[in-house]
């Protein structure tokens, strides 16, 4: 018998769900990479987990992003469609050590090109402590975004969860 | 270990562990202690028992069944029999020992070793497994000293843990014969080499060999991405000792949730592609996969965490909303 694996995108998903037997389903916080990304605005941080300080965030990739970079390593797993991460080694932090979570950066970066990666759906990619980085997609398209939490994290809970 | 050299009849070795006696037989694993026997399907006590080995008792309580199971205390383990059973500990039917957890891993590695036959694989889904039932034939020692995978940052990067690949014997599971891996492309400028990295992470999965063994694949500071592919059940059910979330990568789980002390049931969780939930602090959790399917496991690492849940100091809960 032939396999057929499911995926899910921005275009198509299916969502299941919290059936409570003898509990609060708000305590499950459900919700769906794709659903909350398919209503975000480009690179809005969104956070769909949180354990104490650190988040996964789901971002909607759709055009050039602003630069960001992290007092520490943070990873970006591509959900759907194709994103351009473009990298860059700062000449000096421009975040400080003891800041965590995403910063954005004002304008362009300062420091030696590292590279680029072209990733698509089901690749994940190291944003390396002390680097700069922005995405790019033509198209719009999904990250999961592992980091901290921090002052670009945007919690709205309320309206992306199960209730 | 009780007797080392003395065989029952069916050719399998008794152990002791503490007041705790271990037998099996063709079909069955026996679990004595000074108030009574309990009996589980060997098939499944030694899937259980073979996660708990190799996940070093994992975070918290590793229920073999409803009755008997284990709780890492990281650096010491309770073996128990109805801690987590209402029926058992109201009526002081339960049953606990403390040891040091490097004599309890080696007293279940002892009984792996001896219980474990030849063709079976506790890790592997039961399709692809000879089967664990019988009188003793032989050992598999290759599937029970598999190495968890754990990243220090991320899976391929430089000094980490490797990728898989067909040439390593990591061949493309049955299940996923349809997925069709996309081109990844990374560019880096001279001298960047071994900065700038990318790995396809679902490829990755479609090539694991086991079931329900979630490995980190990638770590921020104490935020870790662990990963793993699911077919059939989940030999074990978890006890939190800390919020745990899972983020559905492709088909559907169903997680069958209970509550933490009593085992009454709470929640039926169902996750397809794209879904993410938390498992609160204070349940314990089963999940079952009809078709092999990618999980994304989220922990949180932070050694403090099971006693800040376990005074009340933290919710059980990740987020109030």
């Amino acid at each position: 018998m032939a396999v057929k694996t499911k995926l899910g995108s921005l275009a198509h998903y299916e969502k299941g769900g919290v059936d409570v037997i003898d509990d609060d389903p708000k305590h499950y916080v459900f919700s769906n990479v794709f659903e909350v990304a398919a209503k975000s605005k480009p690179y809005e941080k969104v956070c769909v987990g949180k354990n104490i300080k650190n988040v996964l965030e789901a971002i909607r990739a759709e055009g050039t992003s602003p630069w960001y970079t992290a007092s520490h390593d943070e990873a970006a797993l591509i959900m759907d469609g194709a994103v351009e991460i473009r990298l860059v080694k700062l000449d000096q932090p421009a975040a400080r050590e003891d800041q965590e979570g995403t910063t954005m950066l004002e304008g362009q970066p300062k420091g030696k090109k590292m590279g680029r990666i072209v990733a698509r759906r089901g690749h994940m990619a190291l944003l390396p402590k002390g680097s700069a980085y922005q995405f790019h997609a033509d198209k719009p398209g999904v990250i999961l975004f592992q980091t901290l939490l921090g002052p670009l994290t945007i919690e709205r809970w309320g309206e992306i969860c199960q209730r | 270990m009780a007797n080392p050299n003395q065989v029952n009849e069916q050719g399998y070795r008794s152990f002791k562990l503490g007041d705790f006696t271990f037998k099996r037989d063709e079909y069955f694993a026996h679990v004595s202690w000074p108030g009574g026997t309990h009996t589980l399907s060997v098939d499944n006590f030694l899937r259980a028992m073979m996660r708990d080995v190799a996940w070093g008792f994992f975070y918290g309580t590793v229920n073999f069944d409803t009755v008997f199971g284990t709780t890492n205390h990281y650096g010491t383990v309770d073996v128990f029999v109805g801690l987590h059973n209402e029926a058992y500990w109201k009526n002081n039917k339960h049953f606990v020992q403390t040891f040091d957890s490097k004599e309890t891993l080696k007293a279940f590695r002892d009984i792996l070793e001896d219980w474990v036959n030849e063709g079976f694989d506790p890790f592997a889904a039961p399709e692809e497994t000879g089967i664990a039932f019988g009188p003793k034939r032989g050992s598999n020692r290759a599937a029970l000293e598999r190495v968890r995978v754990t990243a220090k940052r991320m899976v391929g990067a430089k000094d980490d843990t490797g990728l898989r690949s067909e040439a390593d014997g990591f061949t493309v599971n049955r299940q996923f014969a349809d997925y069709r891996p996309e081109k990844l492309e990374v560019y880096p400028e001279k001298g960047f080499e071994d900065e700038v990295h990318a790995f396809d992470f679902f490829d990755y999965l479609t090539r694991s060999d086991v079931t329900w063994n979630p490995s980190i694949i990638s770590a921020v500071k104490n935020n870790l991405i662990c990963a793993t592919t699911e077919e059939y059940q989940l030999p074990v059910i978890h006890g939190n000792d800390r919020v745990e979330w899972f983020l559905q990568l492709c088909d559907q789980i169903d997680w069958l949730v209970y509550d933490g002390q009593t085992g009454k049931p709470r929640a039926r969780v169902t996750a397809k592609a794209g879904d993410i939930c938390a498992m609160p602090a204070d349940i314990q959790h089963q999940g079952i996969s009809p078709k092999r399917s990618m999980l994304l496991v989220w922990e949180n690492g932070d050694s403090a965490l099971p006693e800040l849940y376990a005074s009340g100091k933290l919710k059980p809960y990740p987020v109030e909303f």
